[in-house]
């Protein structure tokens, strides 16, 4: 369980640590390493060069933009976590993040780090898909955005360029009054790695007809998946369970979960009909609480 | 690489490849062994460490991303040679631990949680404690040395950082 030598660098901007990254095809962003460093200690992953971004300035900060909440790539975990402004406008991501890792691993792990590695079953990433997130990443001295939707392309496999880093994530914040969330998981031990997982995020009007939805699985297959069926049919037929299940599972059919050692394809499409429901109508009470 | 280090309040200069772990710069070059070395891939918490007092995984940090933080290890815990810090000597009087090699561990991260929560409830603490691996299985009389620790540290009226 020894990682494999690498050189190590800290630039000091972020053009810098892209120009680092251009220059060596094996060189990796490290931020707080508690992806990548599992790798590297298994040997799954050898970069010639970490590029350790932790400190650079003005990479970690939670910000108001009114429509959008924007996070800095280095923010650690467990302060977006605890941060007032997430909790408030962005429920959905406060209660993804308990499940994320252990305190301790919070404490180094980055917002950024869990996007850029972009492990399929990883809850910031699912949170990011099912709320529609934007991705703000720097290439060549310019930033650039791309669409969560289009970033995530397979397990731990991203749309991001060799050369570019990742510096912000943009969650759009719903503005109506009355928002439930809920986040539901499966796993073999607190804090571990998902089997499934589901996240819900409902907007009510005051005689509870759903003004807008999102809903996302995570950890089924390749990439979190957003259920713009489910959401469709949600808005136009309301609420009742049944019409829901039936939604959800028309939607898992279309898809081949993986399967592996821990929990089969067909364990996987039946726990995430399950757990899509119960945090669909988990988010929808929660929603209707908030009149 | 050279690296100036902060640990238990002492400046250490070391000189180590960047592939060289917090854990085994700690326990190799600096002998300071309570540090345990359990997965070396951040899963039983063996050999959690403070920085600037909130527990992490020194399996998970390299030597050379360690400097400019305060650094605590259990050898920084106590309050004096051949003394017990209020939480270690709870895990004694409860029999807190068995083969005691997760032990170091468990205390830091009970400390860490008692520097931000004096009174926190049995629920708290199991959370707390969560990504540390017992595999002894003595989790019960764990959660009672240090649900025991802080009613003592609440009576003693003593500062919140120095459990």
């Amino acid at each position: 369980m020894k990682p494999a030598a690498f050189e190590y660098s800290r630039p000091a901007d972020i053009d810098e640590a892209c120009a680092m990254l251009a220059a060596d095809d094996g060189a990796r962003v490290i931020a707080g390493g508690q992806t990548l460093v599992p790798l590297m200690a298994m040997r799954l992953a050898r970069p010639t060069r970490l590029i350790d971004i932790a400190r650079i300035p003005g990479l970690a900060y939670v910000r108001d933009e009114g429509a959008v909440i924007a996070i800095g790539a280095t923010t650690k975990q467990h302060v977006v976590e605890n941060d007032p402004l997430v909790r408030a406008k962005l429920p959905l991501l406060a209660k993804a993040l308990p499940y994320v890792g252990h305190d301790a691993t919070r404490a180094r792990g980055t917002i950024g780090g869990s996007l850029a590695n972009g492990d399929h079953a990883a809850e910031i990433v699912l949170v990011a898909v099912t709320l529609g997130a934007t991705l703000v990443f720097r290439e060549g001295g310019a930033n650039r955005e791309i669409a969560a939707s289009d970033f995530f392309l397979g397990p731990m496999v991203t749309a991001l360029p060799q050369g570019a880093c990742l510096i912000e994530v943009r969650f759009p914040v719903w503005s109506e009054p009355r928002v439930g969330v809920a986040f539901h998981e499966v796993n073999a031990r607190q804090s571990d790695f998902a089997f499934v997982s589901a996240a819900a995020q409902i907007a009510v009007d005051p005689n509870g007809t759903i003004m807008r939805a999102a809903v996302g699985i995570g950890a089924v297959a390749a990439t979190p998946l957003r259920l713009d069926n489910v959401i469709e049919e949600l808005l136009s037929d309301g609420k009742r369970e049944p019409a829901i299940r039936e939604s959800l599972q028309r939607a898992l059919a279309e898809i081949e979960p993986m399967g592996d050692l821990h929990a089969t394809a067909d364990y996987r499409r039946r726990v995430a009909v399950t757990l899509g429901v119960r945090a669909i109508g988990d988010a929808y009470r929660a929603a209707m609480k908030r009149a | 690489m050279k690296v100036e280090l902060d640990i238990n309040r002492q400046k250490h200069t070391v000189d180590v490849e960047p592939r060289v772990s917090l854990l085994d710069c700690l326990r190799e070059r600096l002998l300071l062994t309570g540090a345990h070395a359990g997965c070396e891939h951040g899963v039983c918490g063996a050999c959690t460490v403070l920085i600037d007092g909130t527990a992490v995984r020194s399996c998970l940090m390299f030597a050379v991303q360690a400097d400019g933080y305060a650094i605590t290890t259990i050898e920084g815990i106590s309050p004096g040679p051949g003394e017990l810090s209020i939480l270690q000597d709870a895990f004694c009087e409860t029999h807190g631990m068995q083969c005691g090699y997760c032990t170091p561990a468990m205390v830091l991260a009970a400390h860490a949680l008692l520097s931000r929560n004096p009174q926190p409830t049995r629920e708290e603490i199991v959370d707390a404690i969560s990504g540390n691996i017992c595999r002894c299985t003595g989790y019960a009389q764990i959660v009672e040395a240090i649900a025991l620790a802080a009613e003592r540290m609440r009576g003693q009226n003593i500062k919140a950082d120095q459990p």
